[in-house]
């Protein structure tokens, strides 16, 4: 189900709607081109953005403007990149990110740091 | 070399850019956000003229102006540092790197969450957040939420939500502990509420603000205030009523509300839950001022103002030659307060270039900011002309201590 509103009372209809597609962890996505990534996932009922690097406990958007880096993902095998502040383009290839491994203290993991 | 740079496209910036270019000087504006406007972007509502502010069309005004004024852009650009050299600006962002004399900060402001239980789930987000998704991007944040924290901003996005089709379940407080203090006692928000009470229909909150001057008649206010609430726009505001958890598996399945007392302790065995897909936190705005920090600008906490702003004057001058502020950064107020100060700002940055017989111009700014702040339809902090009287007089006493210590250090190298 869309979540978009396509008629406002005082914003009026959407304009621009030129729709592209876009994939997000191997599943393909359809977004307004320009609109921000949060927003083009929210619309398709998508609010897990990643999940915890440590907890894995899900995330999802906090501020929606960039202050708070809850909105990480990866973008075209770029890392750490706000869905919040970037634009969906034709084509872009989009992942969460999951739990890291937590290193094993026999690998000079906890006991070291 | 670039002749002035604008770190901010809101409305501060924006209107500082127009106002330098329309001088004469080579202007850049850098934003990390994808589109010009700011937080403007997002305002929509009802003046009591009965006219709609529509910041879309209020931000895409000022951007075409600047962009016909020759401003150069750098969109989806986020500065992560500055640093002065002889009197140069460097900005760095993660592309390039840029150099100017004269360089303005208009970063305007953030939101202060409130950490209520299970704050970090999918579908918690920020009013701005919200606000941002509803009417920038035109998707709903959710079908049924509910907002905590009570104040002038989120009851203005309660409505701006309902507008747009979105169920807003309840405005209510979360449950006090240490970090949310005040805003989980239902006094002090009501208090609070008061500033908000001439933009609301609902006859109790206009009566409030009348009624409940002193003291004494807010406390009689929350003793009386109907448990259910009242409603505004239709949406019930319950001051007596506070969120102790959100809850939900991988993602907000709803809210646990408890009744409170007039101190914001929890009614044991009150708690009911309301089942939303979504929750928005207002915790209020603060200055964003770290690369005024960076910059190495002194700072004072003026409560009144949101936080700690950056010293300046009314001129929008900081103590660091060719470093100004202008908007949110310098306080929390409304759009049209933050465009008249970046008006004020472009004509410091102007004069600064070398431009003469500016002081008329930069006086009758500087009034006509006083002017809209007075007219000003939305107030974030009731005493904000007091908080920019202290930041004035810090300002003088800098100012004096400045000369004081350069006449001793003339002194020393006399002796
Ligand atoms: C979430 C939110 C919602 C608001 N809603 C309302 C409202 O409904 N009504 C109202 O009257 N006021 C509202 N305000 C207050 C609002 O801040 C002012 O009305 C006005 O927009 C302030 O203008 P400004 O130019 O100072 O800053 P802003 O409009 O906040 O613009 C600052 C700009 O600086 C950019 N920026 C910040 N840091 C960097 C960086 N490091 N690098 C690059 N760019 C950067 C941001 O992307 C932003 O575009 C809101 C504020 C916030 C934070
Ligand atoms: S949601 Fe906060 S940075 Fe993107």
């Amino acid at each position: 189900m869309t979540r978009r509103i396509l008629d406002h009372p005082i914003l009026g209809k959407i304009e621009d709607d030129n729709y592209v597609s876009f994939t997000f962890n191997h599943r393909v996505y359809k977004g307004l081109e320009n609109e921000s990534l949060a927003a083009a996932l929210l619309a398709n009922g998508i609010r897990t953005l990643r999940h915890h690097e440590k907890s894995g406990a899900s995330r999802g958007i906090y501020c929606n403007i960039g202050h708070c880096y809850e909105c990480r993902v990866s973008v075209d095998g770029q890392q750490g990149i706000r869905a919040c502040l970037t634009p969906v383009k034709d084509g872009m290839i989009v992942e969460s990110g999951g739990q890291l491994q937590t290193p094993r203290i026999e690998d000079g993991g906890l006991e070291n740091g | 070399m670039d002749n002035a740079i604008i770190i901010g496209a809101g409305p501060a910036g924006l209107t500082a850019a127009v106002t330098c270019a329309e001088k004469g000087l080579e202007v850049v504006v850098i934003d990390e956000y994808m589109r010009a406007g700011g937080r403007l972007l997002g305002q929509l509502y009802e003046e009591p003229n009965g006219n709609w502010w529509n910041g879309i069309k209020e931000s895409n005004k000022l951007y075409k102006k600047a962009v016909d004024l020759g401003v150069n852009f750098h969109l989806n650009t986020a500065v992560n540092n500055i640093e002065n050299s002889n009197g140069i600006w460097t900005i760095y962002t993660e592309r390039d790197t840029f150099h100017t004399p004269s360089l303005l900060l208009a970063t305007g402001a953030a939101e202060a969450p409130i950490p209520v239980p299970g704050w970090t789930l999918p579908g918690v987000m920020s009013v701005g957040a919200a606000q941002v998704m509803t009417n920038v991007h035109r998707v709903k944040p959710g079908e049924r939420g509910v907002i905590i924290g009570v104040n002038v901003l989120s009851a203005a996005i309660a409505m701006e939500l309902q507008l747009a089709g979105v169920e807003v379940a309840s405005l209510t407080l979360p449950k006090t502990n240490q970090m949310t203090q005040d805003s989980g006692k239902p006094k002090e928000v009501l208090d609070s509420l008061l500033h908000v009470s001439h933009m609301a229909p609902s006859p109790f909150i206009r009566y409030g603000s009348k009624l409940m001057k002193n003291d004494f008649m807010k406390k009689f206010g929350v003793k009386f205030y109907p448990k259910k609430g009242v409603k505004m726009w239709d949406i019930p505001i319950q001051l007596r009523k506070a969120v102790t958890e959100i809850y939900g598996e991988n993602e907000v399945e709803g809210v646990t509300l408890a009744t409170i007392n007039a101190d914001g302790e929890v009614v044991s065995g009150s708690e009911e839950h309301i089942p939303v897909d979504f929750v928005c936190i207002a915790g209020g705005l603060y200055p964003l001022a770290e690369l005024a920090a960076v910059a190495g600008c002194p700072f004072y906490l003026v409560e009144e103002l949101g936080g700690y702003v950056p010293l300046h004057n009314e001129r929008m001058e900081t103590p660091l030659v060719g470093l100004y502020v202008a908007g949110n950064i310098t306080g929390i107020e409304g759009a049209k307060v933050a465009a008249a100060q970046g008006r004020t700002a472009g004509l410091s940055m102007a004069h600064y270039a070398g431009m003469d017989e500016l002081d008329g111009e930069i006086k009758n700014s500087i009034e006509w900011t006083e002017q809209t702040r007075d007219s000003a339809h939305i107030q974030f902090h009731p005493k904000i002309e007091a908080g920019r009287k202290k930041i004035l007089k810090q300002w003088d006493a800098y100012q004096s201590n400045k000369e004081r210590s350069v006449v001793t250090n003339r002194q020393g190298g006399i002796t």
